[in-house]
């Protein structure tokens, strides 16, 4: 049984951008390895903190939706905790809503992309 | 002299308030999901402390109060909205 899941991680902002490329492409690795099909891709860049994670102001914010079994959460986030480079992460399954919600999002910005 | 010293009395008291009846802006406008990437949007249900406003003041139904929640807390999580805070506003 696939679910729809989605995950934010914050990077630290003392990456450059290819190491920043490099981490995220880890965990895309890590997503297809365990059999997870990834369905969207967000990079939203280096933003602001809200409040200091370890110290830091800034982080570099990136957006992973994908199907997966429910077992690939586990491994992803032990990963993500053995990772130093990773101030945080949020994973949790979308709902049918949220799905909705997620296919519209996509379809609005591969068309923003488009235009452009 | 019995002038009336500038007090204006009323027959029946002025309503102050006139209540406007409250409704939930999820279930008007057929929002399903909150989205917890907008922190812009979900600063309507917060005070100025950063705080979550009661469902008697923002007149949202119990079922979407629950997500606003939900979604306050993921945005706080990664740090697009913040915990404690002071003049958010």
């Amino acid at each position: 049984m696939l679910n729809h899941y989605e995950t934010v991680f914050i990077l630290t902002p003392v990456l450059s951008d290819v190491q920043m490329k490099e981490a995220v492409e880890k965990y895309k690795a890590i997503l297809t390895e365990n059999g997870a099909i990834i369905t969207n891709e967000e990079n939203w860049g280096l933003r602001k903190l809200q409040y200091p994670i370890q110290k830091k102001t800034s982080g570099f914010y990136s957006l992973l939706q994908f199907d997966a079994e429910p077992t690939v959460i586990a491994t992803l986030e032990t990963q993500f905790r053995r990772d130093e480079r990773v101030l945080r992460f949020l994973s949790f399954r979308l709902d049918k809503y949220a799905f909705e919600y997620a296919e519209k999002r996509k379809n609005v910005k591969s068309k923003e992309v488009k235009e452009n | 002299m019995a002038v009336n010293n500038g007090d204006i009395r009323y027959l029946t008291p002025p309503s102050v308030d006139i209540k406007k009846k409250k409704y939930c802006r999820f279930k008007k406008s057929g929002i399903k999901y909150i989205d917890y990437k907008d922190p812009e949007f979900l600063k309507k249900f917060l005070n100025e402390q950063g705080k979550i406003l009661p469902r008697r003041l923002t007149g949202t139904s119990l079922k979407f109060q629950r997500k606003v929640a939900q979604a306050v807390k993921r945005a706080r999580h990664i740090a697009l909205l913040p915990y404690v805070t002071d003049m958010m506003k």
